[in-house]
C-alpha cells in the first residue's frame, strides 16, 4: 500500500485510536495489534512482536511503535504520519485542558475520575502483555525467559535496557 | 526559566536517555536537575496527563512547555521529545525492512521480545499492587473485566471503553458514597 490514500488511512486510524488511548501507549497495544494485524493485515504476528521489541530497544516514548507500523505500511512518510496523528490531537487536548484547569482551580472530579480510570488502564496494560506474548508465539523456553525477566524487573530497579540486551544476547546464542 | 532552545534540548536529552519509558528521566531532569518544577507540581501535572487520552509523556511535554513559554514552548518540548527518537526508530525500521528475515536477527529479536513482555508484566504488577493491598473489589472487577474483554476476547477498544469507563465511574462513585458517613 502506497501513496496519499495509505497516508490518509494511517492518519485517520491513529488519530481516532489516540482518543481512546487511556493510560498511555502501553495500554493501546492490543488495539494497535487488532488494527494492524487482524483488521488491515498490515503486518504479521511475528512482525508485530518484532515491532514491539524494536520500539522498546529504541530510546524515547513507547508510543514510537506506531511509527514502525506506519513504516511497514507507507515507508518514511507513513512512519511520520503515524507518530504525528497518534500524538498531536491528544497533545492539543492536553494543552486545552491544562489551560482550562488553571482557571477553574481544583474540583473533586479529577480525583474521582482518576480512581475510576486506574483499574481500566491497568487492565489494558495486562492485556498488552498477553497480546504481545501471543503474537511472539514463543516456545516454552521463551515463556520461562519472559517470566524470569518479569520477576527480575519486578523485584529490582535494574535499568530496562540491560534486561532487553540480555534477552537479545540469549536469543543470539540460540537459547530460544 | 528556560528559553525555547533549552526546552527543546532538555526534552531531547531525557527522551534519548529513556529506555522503556521516559517518565523517570523527565522527573529527574525537570525536578532534580533544572528545578523547573517542585516534586508536587510535577506529580500533579503528570496525574493530569496520565488520565487524559494519548501518550502520557507527550502530553506532559506539551503541558510543561505551555507553562514555560506558551504555544511555542509546547512545540519546542514536543519536537524535542519526539524528533530525535523518531529518527532513530525510523532508521531501525529501515534496517528491519531490509534484514528482518535474517535468522540471526530473528533470534535476537525473539529474545528481546521475551524481555520486553516480561518488563511490561512487571510494570503492570507494580501498578496493580496497591489495588490488591486495598482489596478494592470495584477496582479489581473492573481491571479483570477490561483485561478479559481486550486481551482474551479481543473486543474493539472504543466500544469496551464506552462501557467500562462509565461503569467504573458509577461504581466508584457509589462505593465512595457508601463508605462516607
Amino acid at each position: 500500500m502506497m501513496g496519499a490514500g495509505a497516508l490518509f488511512t494511517i492518519a485517520l486510524t491513529f488519530g481516532w485510536l489516540s482518543l481512546f488511548a487511556v493510560g498511555g501507549a502501553a495500554a493501546a497495544i492490543p488495539e494497535i495489534h487488532r488494527i494492524a494485524v487482524d483488521l488491515n493485515h498490515w503486518m504479521t504476528d511475528p512482525q508485530f512482536a518484532d515491532a514491539y521489541a524494536i520500539s522498546q530497544l529504541s530510546p524515547g516514548p513507547n508510543v514510537l511503535i506506531v511509527s514502525l507500523v506506519g513504516y511497514q505500511v507507507a515507508g518514511i512518510a507513513g512512519s511520520l504520519v503515524a507518530m504525528v496523528s497518534m500524538c498531536a490531537p491528544t497533545a492539543a487536548l492536553a494543552y486545552g485542558v491544562s489551560r482550562l484547569l488553571n482557571r477553574v482551580g481544583s474540583s473533586p472530579w479529577p480525583a474521582l475520575i482518576q480512581k475510576a480510570l486506574v483499574p481500566v488502564s491497568i487492565g489494558l496494560m495486562a492485556a498488552s502483555g498477553l497480546v504481545v506474548a501471543i503474537a511472539a508465539d514463543g516456545s516454552r523456553t521463551a515463556a520461562v525467559l519472559t517470566l524470569i525477566a518479569a520477576v527480575v524487573a519486578a523485584v529490582t530497579r535494574v535499568n530496562p535496557i540491560w534486561l532487553l540486551l540480555a534477552g537479545g544476547v540469549l536469543g543470539f546464542a540460540g537459547f530460544l | 526559566m528556560p528559553g525555547l532552545l533549552e526546552l527543546f534540548l532538555a526534552f531531547a536529552k531525557m527522551s534519548l536517555a529513556g529506555f522503556g519509558g521516559v517518565l523517570v528521566f523527565a522527573r529527574r531532569a525537570i525536578v532534580d536537575k533544572h528545578r523547573w518544577m517542585t516534586a508536587n507540581e510535577f506529580n500533579e501535572t503528570f496525574a493530569l496527563c496520565h488520565f487524559l487520552p494519548g501518550p502520557n509523556i507527550v502530553n506532559l511535554s506539551v503541558v510543561f512547555g505551555a507553562r514555560i513559554r506558551g504555544v511555542a514552548g509546547s512545540i519546542a518540548a514536543f519536537t524535542g521529545l519526539l524528533g530525535p527518537p523518531f529518527l532513530i526508530v525510523t532508521a531501525l525500521a529501515m534496517v528491519y525492512a531490509r534484514y528482518g528475515d535474517l535468522p540471526v536477527l530473528r533470534r535476537v529479536l525473539d529474545g528481546v521480545s521475551c524481555a520486553a513482555v516480561g518488563l511490561l508484566f512487571a510494570v503492570t504488577w507494580r501498578m496493580m499492587l496497591p489495588l490488591l493491598k486495598q482489596r478494592d473489589p470495584v477496582a479489581i472487577v473492573v481491571l479483570v473485566a477490561v483485561f478479559v474483554a481486550i486481551g482474551v476476547l479481543r473486543w474493539p477498544l472504543p466500544q469496551v471503553l464506552l462501557v467500562a469507563v462509565p461503569a467504573s465511574f458509577a461504581a466508584t462513585w457509589l462505593a465512595r458514597k457508601r463508605v462516607a458517613p
